[in-house]
């Protein structure tokens, strides 16, 4: 094993998935950076997505179903030294976990939430998920919502995400752009990577998602929120990806120089007569 | 020994009041019990707190009273029952209240002359300690360290004016008391808890273990606690265990509501060997039930909870100083075993104040991370080595070259996904060796009363000061009577009770919950029978009273 640099190992995946493009992207990525595998904590919650720290070599957290985030954003407050980064799919990030996504995203806490979007459950074989697209009764399948679908970028940045992405596991280049400048970005960051399913989701295919994905051009201005959110709205024949939205916002441990400084908190400790002056306090 | 009541509707500052008070009393020389019986709501309705207090240790509330403070007529109608008749009952002159005990005072005139009618109660205790023939001698600092400064000297001229209104009529010899702390149970447990490292802290509000929460968040940056108010009690757990994966003490604490959404992570923990302390702060249920109210029916709940099976040790905390030291031992103990541990407190316990001797921060069990094992390129770190005591060593991300891999899914050594027949066994058992170097470290249950005993009482948390004073009352005509009261209660420590069990002619549970879930337990663990039960579900705590009643009536009425 090559102690400095981040490898894979053999993946549980079909033959085609867009994990494949995800984590080959994100390994070149994190190879990218100056922080060796030891630094990096990869964290999952459970679905075929979540399973991506199980095949990459650097500490990994597969955790419950849906509740990457609270657990993410924990291991950040307990030793902010380490880089945390969240794979997980789109029914554990918006159906079990849609709690812990709005409440997060105001914790403002630095962690990347890579959301490995194919608008459909795949581990349990082909059922909609929040993101699945709409349908009515004459339309319905298996894998459509009679209800109306989730959009995580419009709720992400009404929440007061800071950092709001989207991009597709088809276009490698734009890929590792946006992974790299939401790892870098300093608070909670947000990317929803569309992927196709191939076993399950016979939609919204590699060609579909081929044909729509359009980048945000260069006169596109990702600090305007209310633009941000017309942005966030469109999704159909066109879907554009790219940062839609960023700012420059202090976060959890910005908000709490006494307790994050240059000690993590792990290392940190209160000398016994603190604790004893504290106890006798109540004399 | 006094009982003194204080009463009105909620809003009308009776736990100020009480607070104050509780302090004066205690600066003045005497040992208290203090309960606190609060309604779910934040105005109106009836409120009270019952003040014990004397020269000797008190470790239970008493249900006669010797004084009541009644803001209201409605404290008067529901505790006047519980007044010995040569209590008192210090009441507002105006209110109308036809009995021979009543000592009305014009309190309110008096709140009115000073231009504030919300220091009536501070006029109240100026009269309450001239009642029992205290000084005002500590009050100025009381209320210097207590009240906002504006209000100091407006209350301090009531204390006085109260004072002054009535004659003494007890007496009682102070005693040192300058070496004893008063707390309260969730107070103590978060001493215990600051004591033994404790880095993290992550809750949703549920009374009543939401004062734990304001403990912390009140502590955070003098104690190097991050305290996090979770958006439900699943984030709370989650939470922690990722706190505690990185390498911070942490602790979640809830109620049993709460407690019901913490289950899966509770497992999670469990097979994944994350440390953890959870704390259930018990009220009476099912589902909402009586949310300020009191009981001990989460026993059986909480060693089960859960899918699956897995390590955990429950332990059920007594009085204050428990809460102090076996949080801290708690923390010890899922540390060195790599497992969820659960205090079981409840409302009695959490919000009832007590005096102590000073809890001794050097002497709490601590928990000294042995040697790391060495790294090397052709053997990377290994999360669950097997080992033969189940115990792998534990390291934490970022601290070294190792990769820490853990997993809620069944795994190999170095925390990769498996479903191999062969490695799910060796997992399964290496978990559960772990339960073997935990049962030689259970506390057996507290021995109370006569050793020659033939009637043998058992309880577990809480009700141990009730339980207690009890049997010394009842041992005072025949010493017949003894008790074992559990703190460690899962796994159960069998070995005191197999040899009282041996012993006695009758066994009767003592618990606050209705079906009897220690007796149960005891069945299960030990194939012992308990032949009577003294239960109470009302959501008031089991007092001595209820217990000597309870053995009377068990004896037929005579």
């Amino acid at each position: 094993m090559n102690k400095t640099a981040f490898t894979t190992y053999e993946t549980a995946w079909c033959p085609g998935c867009g994990n494949f493009a995800i984590i080959e992207t994100l390994t070149g990525v994190l190879n990218q950076m100056d922080t060796p595998p030891h630094q990096v904590v990869l964290v999952g919650g459970i679905g075929q997505a979540a399973k991506t720290n199980q095949y990459i070599t650097a500490n990994g957290f597969s955790g419950l179903h849906g509740r990457s985030l609270p657990a993410a954003v924990a291991i950040k407050i307990a030793n902010d030294d380490l880089t945390v980064i969240v794979n997980t799919g789109d029914g554990d990030s918006y159906g079990e976990g849609g709690n812990h996504f709005l409440h997060n995203i105001r914790r403002n806490v630095d962690i990347t939430h890579f959301v490995h979007d194919n608008q459909i459950y795949g581990l349990t074989k082909g059922q909609p998920s929040p993101t699945s697209d709409p349908c009515d009764l004459a339309h319905k399948t298996n894998t459509c919502n009679m209800g109306a679908t989730f959009n995580p970028l419009l709720i992400a940045i009404a929440a007061g995400a800071t950092f709001v992405a989207r991009s597709f596991s088809g276009d490698k280049t734009h890929l590792a752009q946006i992974m790299a400048a939401a790892i870098k970005h300093p608070g909670y960051a947000l990317v929803d990577i569309l992927q196709p399913c191939v076993s399950f989701n016979k939609t919204n295919t590699f060609a579909y998602y081929k044909q729509r994905v359009k980048p945000l051009d260069d006169t596109y201005d990702s600090t305007n929120k209310l633009a941000a959110l017309e942005k966030a709205m469109e999704f159909g024949d066109t879907i554009p990806i790219g940062i839609l939205y960023q700012e420059q916002a202090p976060t959890y441990a910005d908000k709490r120089p006494e307790l994050f400084d240059t000690v993590p908190l792990i290392d940190k400790s209160v000398h016994l007569s603190e604790v004893q002056a504290l106890i006798n306090s109540y004399i | 020994m006094y009982n003194i009541l204080l009463g009105g509707a909620a809003g009308d500052g009776i736990e100020t009041m009480s607070g104050l008070l509780e302090k004066m009393l205690k600066q003045s020389g005497c040992h208290l019990f203090t309960i606190r019986d609060f309604m779910s709501r934040v105005r109106g309705g009836h409120n009270f707190t019952q003040i014990r207090f004397g020269n000797q240790p008190l470790h239970a509330h008493r249900d006669t009273l010797d004084g009541i403070f009644a803001i209201d007529e409605t404290t008067y109608r529901e505790h006047h029952s519980q007044l010995s008749a040569d209590g008192f009952i210090l009441c507002d002159q105006a209110l109308a209240i036809d009995d021979p005990r009543a000592l009305k005072l014009p309190l309110k005139d008096v709140a009115k002359e000073l231009e504030n009618p919300k220091v009536i109660s501070s006029v109240a205790i100026g009269a309450l300690l001239k009642i029992f023939n205290f000084s005002l001698e500590h009050a100025t600092d009381i209320l210097k360290g207590n009240l906002r400064e504006d209000l100091v000297d407006i209350n301090l001229s009531a204390l006085h004016r109260g004072f002054d209104l009535t004659e003494p009529r007890f007496d009682l010899k102070p005693v040192q008391t300058s070496d004893h702390l008063l707390v309260s149970g969730n107070t103590a447990i978060g001493l215990g808890a600051v004591a033994a490292g404790i880095r993290f802290y992550s809750a949703y509000p549920m009374s009543p273990s939401t004062t734990l929460l304001d403990f912390f968040s009140a502590q955070s940056s003098s104690m190097a606690i991050a305290v996090e108010q979770a958006e439900d009690e699943i984030a709370a757990i989650n939470m922690a265990i990722g706190a505690s994966y990185a390498g911070a003490t942490a602790m979640t604490g809830t109620s049993g509501g709460g407690f019901s959404l913490m289950v899966e992570a509770l497992g999670f923990t469990g097979i994944a060997e994350i440390p953890l302390v959870a704390v259930d702060v018990q009220r009476p249920g099912p589902a909402t039930g009586f949310p300020t109210r009191t009981e001990q029916s989460d026993l059986k709940f909480v060693i089960s909870a859960s899918q699956g099976e897995f390590p955990r040790l429950v332990i059920a905390l007594r009085d204050h100083a428990d809460c102090f030291y076996q949080t801290a031992r708690s923390i010890a103990l899922a540390k060195k075993y790599q497992i969820p541990v659960i205090l079981l407190s409840d409302q009695y316990l959490a919000d009832s104040t007590a005096t102590i001797p000073i809890l001794d921060a050097s002497e709490i069990i601590r928990f000294n991370e042995p040697e790391a094992v060495a790294q090397t390129a052709d053997q990377p770190y290994r999360r669950y080595a097997l080992t033969e005591n189940g115990i792998s060593p534990l390291r934490v991300p970022g601290k070294s070259e190792a990769l820490v891999r853990v997993d809620s899914d069944e795994h190999d050594e170095w925390g990769q996904i498996t479903e191999s027949a062969l490695l799910r066994n060796q997992m399964v058992e290496k978990r559960m060796n772990k339960l073997e170097g935990l049962k030689k470290e259970l506390i057996e249950p507290e021995f109370w009363g006569a050793h020659q005993c033939q009637s043998l009482l058992v309880g577990f948390g809480s009700t141990s000061g009730a339980i207690k004073e009890a049997v010394d009352i009842l041992n005072q005509e025949e010493k017949n009577y003894g008790a074992l009261i559990f703190g460690d209660i899962y796994p159960l420590p069998t070995e005191r009770l197999q040899h009282f069990a041996a012993q006695v002619m009758e066994i009767i549970n003592v618990e606050q919950n209705a079906t009897g879930q220690l007796a149960a337990l005891l069945r299960e663990e030990a194939l012992i029978c308990c032949e009577h039960s003294i239960l109470k579900y009302d959501g008031r705590q089991l007092s001595v009273d209820d217990i000597l009643t309870g053995i009377k009536n068990l004896k037929g009425g005579f």
